[in-house]
């Protein structure tokens, strides 16, 4: 009887609210019935960004996004509140986990040839929602709100001031205003709480919109190239052949990975909880290092590496080449052969693409180019004297700063090159020239050093052979 | 029943060109109208969003510590607010520049930025140089640039001495153009 009467309840509901007439036919359309593994990627994007949506939501209840009581706050949430730590956590896997499954899902997109004809409006909102995550990504970190979030911002708005013509608008915008203030994290709270995520759920909507007019495109068969001209017609038939409905067909396997992708995300935040805190966000501190969090480590390799002079060209048609040639990839191959067997090209793309962004993620995390500005000091094992021109030249060494880029015996920075063997490389005089004129990456020292300082050192220097 | 009603059982006809008119007018000063509600609402937010692009902050002077404190050939940090904080700024308001004595009545401000990328940049006294924690610019003492990705020297505050008191001039954040 109560089963009778609960069934009629959701009998009522679904027809007045029409939920099976609407959902229904979306959740059972056909897809290929080989359609597998390598389709899963999409739908745990959305379900990270899930996960972002309601741990975001949760952390709003503390977070107060004001300059004065956002570091507090955080404070509050990580150190005090019941599940605070673990949220935050969640929120910074989730994040992590969102760009990792954006990532992979254009990749195999891309591989798969699914972004031809006639999916190029999938692909291009897609780029679009790439953009976004970023953007999100970004954002969040400087929701951090400490040391670090408050010098993110400014080299934000360094980078936007090179835009031809409207940069110091752009730049200004980004700010809030002429320096860094009351005003700035208010407006990153703004585009990181309402403004992305309203479009990341309107391009998801769109996104997926697509997806059902175009169809999950079948995985690629080499000899079988995309014709414009038949191409819907045997996708047609192909479906009606052997089509699958996504619920529950394809759907478990979305749903086995998207628990997995949860359950990962959940022990990492269990695990290692958020990224501590770091200085409050005093911009009067001057010893900061701003460093970006690991999905932006890539560029901030970037930028330190790029050439001289480069940088001004680069910051700004760098990122608008990429973009531009992402979404109009489907336009430079509409179509033709999808499987990547016949796009040798393809693959050699993603792999250098994976490549190049992991070698400069490797780089960043060391980021060599840093100077150390709290070197050990060299020992006396290391220097070989305790007194005269030697020692006095190792002392010089680390007052003058030169164990701050350079390396002796595996003490100092990464700067410039390793000076444990550079007696054997370079003869006196060659060092002397370098000490004094400097170069590209080293400061000329000529006018510092004074009259027999400059010897001294030359005598520790000469100490650094094999022999 | 009057001919415009909607009788599912009548079949379909074409409209008439009387009828196309007033569709066509009706389309048009509703399109124009949500143009007119939708302005009405978004141009006073686009101005609020804005504002920020357009004000322009009266540098202001402040005064970082007596001329007494800073020795001849000396450079040390100096914190003191910008122009015009907001109430809830806190210590975001805060501000920091490298002051250079150079004579016994001048002094050279230099803006903590990098002018890479605007991180802050540390002095090294016995280096005598200024090095930047993120790419690994240096300037020399006077600010120009020694080494690395920097492509200008360090911006300058105005600096002035008044009554004993040295003080700095608020600016904008230098931000470097293309």
């Amino acid at each position: 009887m109560i089963r009778e009467t609960f069934k009629m309840a959701v009998g009522w509901v679904d027809d007045r609210l029409g939920l099976s007439a609407t959902l229904g036919p979306m959740l059972r359309h056909l897809v290929p019935h080989d359609a597998r593994w390598w389709y899963v990627f999409g739908s745990a994007t959305l379900c990270a960004f899930m996960i972002q949506v309601v741990s975001g939501v949760a952390l709003a209840f503390a977070y107060s996004p004001s300059a004065t009581d956002a570091y507090p706050t955080l404070q509050f949430i990580t150190h005090d509140a019941p599940f605070g730590n673990f949220l935050r956590g969640l929120h910074y896997f989730g994040a992590s986990a969102m760009v990792l499954m954006v990532g992979l899902h254009m990749a195999q997109v891309f591989l798969f040839g699914s972004y031809k004809f006639p999916r190029e409006m999938n692909w291009m909102t897609g780029v679009l929602l790439l953009g976004f995550v970023l953007l999100m990504g970004f954002t969040g970190q400087l929701l951090r709100w400490d040391q670090t979030a408050v010098w993110s911002v400014v080299v934000a708005a360094e980078q936007a001031g090179r835009i031809p013509l409207i940069g110091e608008w752009v730049a200004r915008f980004t700010l809030g205003g002429q320096t860094l203030g009351g005003a700035t994290l208010n407006r990153f709270f703004a585009i990181h709480v309402f403004i992305v995520p309203a479009l990341t759920f309107a391009f998801i909507g769109l996104h997926l919109l697509l997806v059902l007019r175009h169809g999950v495109a079948e995985p690629p068969k080499v000899g079988e190239p995309v014709d414009p001209r038949t191409y819907r017609a045997n996708y047609q038939a192909l479906l009606k052949k052997s089509g699958r409905p996504f619920w529950p067909d394809a759907a478990w396997r979305d749903v086995v990975f998207c628990v997995g992708m949860i359950a990962a995300v959940a022990l990492l935040a269990l695990v290692f909880g958020p990224p501590e805190l770091g200085k409050p966000p005093d911009p009067s501190i001057i010893e900061a290092n701003p460093r970006p969090d690991w999905y932006l480590l890539w560029y901030f390799a970037v930028l330190a590496l790029l050439p001289h002079g480069t940088e001004k060209v680069f910051m700004v048609f760098g990122p608008l080449t990429v973009g531009l040639l992402l979404i109009l990839l489907p336009f430079l191959a509409p179509s033709g052969e999808r499987s990547p067997l016949r796009r040798p090209w393809a693959v050699v793309g993603i792999l250098l693409t994976v490549t190049v962004i992991g070698a400069l993620w490797v780089v960043g995390r060391k980021s060599p180019w840093s100077p150390n500005f709290s070197p050990e000091p060299l020992t006396a094992k290391i220097v070989g004297a305790t007194s005269g021109p030697v020692f006095v030249g190792a002392q010089l060494f680390q007052e003058k700063s030169c164990i701050d880029c350079h390396l002796v015996e595996g003490i100092g920075g990464r700067r410039g090159p390793d000076l444990t063997y550079i007696a054997d490389n370079l003869k006196r005089s060659d060092m002397i020239i370098r000490i004094v004129n400097g170069g590209v990456n080293m400061p000329s020292y000529g006018a510092t050093l004074k009259p027999g300082e400059l010897e001294n050192l030359v005598a520790f220097l000469e100490t650094r052979t094999k022999h | 029943m009057n001919e415009n009603s909607l009788d599912p059982s009548q079949p379909c006809r074409e409209p008439t060109r009387e009828e196309l008119t007033r569709r066509l007018f009706l389309g048009k000063i509703s399109l124009g109208l949500a143009g007119v509600g939708a302005a009405i609402v978004t141009l006073p937010v686009i101005g609020f969003i804005f504002a920020p692009l357009f004000r322009r902050e009266p540098g202001v002077w402040r005064t970082v510590g007596a001329a007494g404190d800073f020795k001849i050939g000396e450079t040390s940090a100096v914190v003191f607010l910008d122009a015009s904080p907001l109430p809830w700024a806190g210590m975001t308001a805060k501000t920091a520049a490298w002051l250079r004595r150079t004579s016994d009545q001048e002094f050279i401000a230099f803006a903590i930025n990098c002018s890479h990328l605007g991180c802050p940049v540390r002095w090294q006294p016995s280096a005598r140089l200024f090095m930047c924690p993120c790419h690994g610019g240096v300037y020399y003492e006077d600010g120009s640039v020694a080494a690395g990705p920097p492509p200008s020297p360090l911006a300058r505050y105005p600096v002035r001495v008044q009554g004993g008191k040295v003080q700095i001039q608020t600016r904008p954040i230098e931000i470097q153009r293309a």
